[in-house]
């Protein structure tokens, strides 16, 4: 009896304890995402307050899908310029494929929704994809390293030098949005552009919304190389006079796979 | 206690040595890996894990498994799995080093390995794993160690180790439930998204982790002259057969959600694995026999576990079954479920995956570190066994 007693103590003691040490490690878990949370809620808040806030910013792009569809050759244009920028190599095998920004059908693209009966369009022609820099990014979130982040602007970025190669935020990424270097990319670099770093083999990379010269106030490059028929437009999407929103206003757009909640930034005109 | 690991008869030194020729193979492997990068494997943006993780995530659930032995011996007082508690820690302590060896092999910078620690991100379940998975290695280490000498020298276990025996339980479910949560939380990713992945998890290594020590300890008798005893080997047979049907059941579950719910994508992955999957004209199947092996496998060993002529009348069937068990499984986590999980891809295309030659062999070199490594605890333990006996 005594032992019984003894024994039941110990563990109740010990389950105590690590209830205890679990509610600690919920609420730490919940601070975390909370502060993800708050900051996606403050960039929505402005977004709803607009002039209230006229500092915040979240960069969004939109793209006019007839637009690549009429001209086959301004997706082209718009994929060379990006990958021209970042050092974005080429590889002859495919398995090493790195790509920040590509052509793909549109059932690829919205797989959400299918379509029995597509157009002929939809069907044979070909829209650009790209990181969607969501408000609410999966691959923040896993990131273990916090190697992937989100910039006060919205931008998801990497840091090529702490990223440890772990590929969890590719298995994350609803989008297939992010690219390892399988190998040692610099051989495969066409025109090296010395503007931007190039990468090592073991980390990932992805679209970047071309924070570095968005930054120093210019546009991004796939943006700049179709800027004559404007097939993309980037600008403040918590800017409610900014291009980007007088767009949204009037044209009618679709995200990828909006259930998810992942918020994208990039909009499509379909 | 180390230098019973250097007395060992021929047979001892050519399994070691066996193990040793594969274990430098893989290190050989690992450095073309290391210098080139992870393209030498199969792996791609497309399915971007591959054999490696797929090991890890089984591992992690054998490792576990160990605390099937634990459990009823230290919070039931179950006496008769006194002799067999300590083959359950040791065994997670190897399998948590090819957990470890894994991931190593896995990273693309595996020198920046640290980052995880300079700079700790609780919202990723990445480090909460690494967190667990280090506790409960060091924890098995401990107790393992520390209740080993006591034995040695014939005196009771001191009364501190019995808090961390008691905190290695939990620990052993929060691995896997741990590791589990690498993979079910990912939106988009639909096979993967689901509610009874840990669970799931849990009941597959509560059945290989067991299975592979009643193998084991079906070897040790043959061996090395050391008997678990008829009882304790019955009762982890019989955790194995509850622990591998809860599984099947979660299996078939999965099934029911997929195909009655007829939603493509929980329906998507569970047909390329099972029958296939058609898409443009093009029927991609590469891991449908591994599926099916792991059905057949299931379906012999728990007859061979369960019919008591053959659990009770043989070794020889009883160690088949549980192998085949351990197999089974190994077929399911270790490879289905991982690779599984990438098709279809994001934007609905399927690309399929090879292991390459070269990542085979460093996948071997890891398990036979792992045997490695086991067979110098086991010969420590029943090194310290036979003396006590004397």
């Amino acid at each position: 009896m005594d032992t019984n007693r003894r024994n039941f103590l110990k563990v109740a003691g010990l389950s105590t304890l690590a209830g205890l040490s679990g509610t600690a490690v919920v609420d730490r878990l919940v601070t975390g995402s909370g502060i993800a949370q708050a900051s996606s809620g403050e960039s929505q808040g402005a977004a709803g307050a607009g002039p209230g806030k006229p500092s915040a910013v979240r960069y969004g792009m939109v793209i006019d899908i007839k637009k690549f569809y009429q001209d086959p050759g301004l997706g082209e244009k718009a994929v060379h310029a990006c990958h021209q920028k970042h050092n974005v190599p080429k590889f002859p095998d495919k398995r090493d494929e790195i790509k920040w920004i590509w052509m793909t059908k549109f059932e690829n693209a919205f797989p959400e929704n299918p379509n029995l009966y597509q157009d002929e369009e939809s069907a044979t022609k070909r829209l650009p994809i790209m990181c969607n820099h969501c408000d609410n990014p999966p691959c923040v979130r896993v990131c273990p390293t916090k190697a992937t982040f989100r910039y006060e602007d919205g931008i998801v970025g990497m840091d090529y030098h702490r990223c440890i190669g772990c590929r969890f935020c590719m298995a994350a990424c609803p989008y297939g949005s992010r690219s390892f270097n399988w190998r040692d990319p610099r051989p495969f670099i066409e025109h090296i552009n010395p503007d931007y770093p190039s990468r090592t083999r073991g980390v990932v990379e992805k679209c970047n919304f071309c924070v570095e010269l968005v930054q120093a106030g210019k546009m991004p490059a796939c943006v700049e190389a179709v800027a004559d028929c404007k097939a993309l437009v980037f600008g403040n999407l918590n800017d409610p006079n900014s291009e980007i929103r007088k767009i949204l206003k009037e044209q009618r757009t679709i995200q990828r796979n909006p259930s998810l909640g992942t918020l994208p930034s990039v909009f499509y005109i379909v | 206690m180390f230098e019973k690991a250097l007395k060992g008869n021929n047979y001892y030194w050519m399994w070691l040595a066996f193990l040793g020729f594969f274990i430098v193979v893989a290190a050989v492997c690992y450095l073309r890996q290391y210098f080139y990068g992870l393209g030498l494997t199969g792996m791609t943006r497309d399915v971007s894990w591959g054999v490696y993780i797929a090991q890890f995530t089984f591992l992690v659930g054998v490792a576990a498994g160990g605390v099937m032995l634990v459990l009823p011996y230290y919070i039931h007082n179950f006496k008769v799995f006194g002799r067999i508690t300590i083959l359950g820690e040791f065994l997670a302590i190897s399998a948590l080093l090819m957990c470890m060896m894994f991931i190593m092999a896995d990273l693309g910078q595996p020198l920046r390995g640290l980052n995880v620690l300079l700079y700790p991100t609780p919202h990723s379940m990445l480090f909460w794993d690494m967190c667990v998975l280090w506790g409960y290695l060091l924890l098995n280490a401990l107790c393992g160690w520390v209740i080993l000498t006591a034995e040695r020298k014939q005196v009771h276990p001191p009364k501190w180790i019995y808090f961390f025996v008691y905190l290695s339980i939990p620990f052993a479910i929060s691995i896997h439930t741990v590791t589990a949560m690498l993979y079910c939380g990912l939106p988009g990713r639909h096979f993967w998204l689901s509610a009874i992945v840990a669970p799931r998890f849990l009941a597959s290594a509560f059945a290989a982790g067991p299975a592979l020590i009643v193998v084991m300890a079906l070897i040790l008798k043959r061996v090395a002259n050391f008997d678990a005893g008829k009882q304790a080997i019955d009762k982890i047979v019989t955790i194995v057969s509850y622990a591998a049907i809860i599984n099947m059941f979660f299996v078939g579950l999965e099934f029911f959600v997929g195909f009655y719910s007829d939603i493509p994508g929980h329906k998507h992955t569970l047909q390329y694995l099972f029958f296939g999957l058609e898409h443009h004209g093009h029927v991609y199947n590469n891991l449908v026999p591994f599926m099916w092996g792991f059905v057949v496998l299931f379906v012999v060993g728990i007859a061979l576990i369960t019919c008591p002529k053959t659990r009770k009348g043989s070794d020889l069937w009883l160690g088949i079954g549980c192998a085949s068990i351990f197999l089974a499984f190994w077929l399911d986590k270790g490879i289905g479920f991982v690779l599984g999980g990438f098709v279809p891809t994001p934007a609905e295309e399927i690309v399929e995956y090879y292991p390459t030659l070269n990542e085979i062999f460093i996948t071997i070199g890891v398990w036979a570190a792992g045997f490695f490594i086991l067979t110098i605890l086991y010969k420590i333990a029943i090194g310290v066994e036979h003396e006590v006996e004397a």
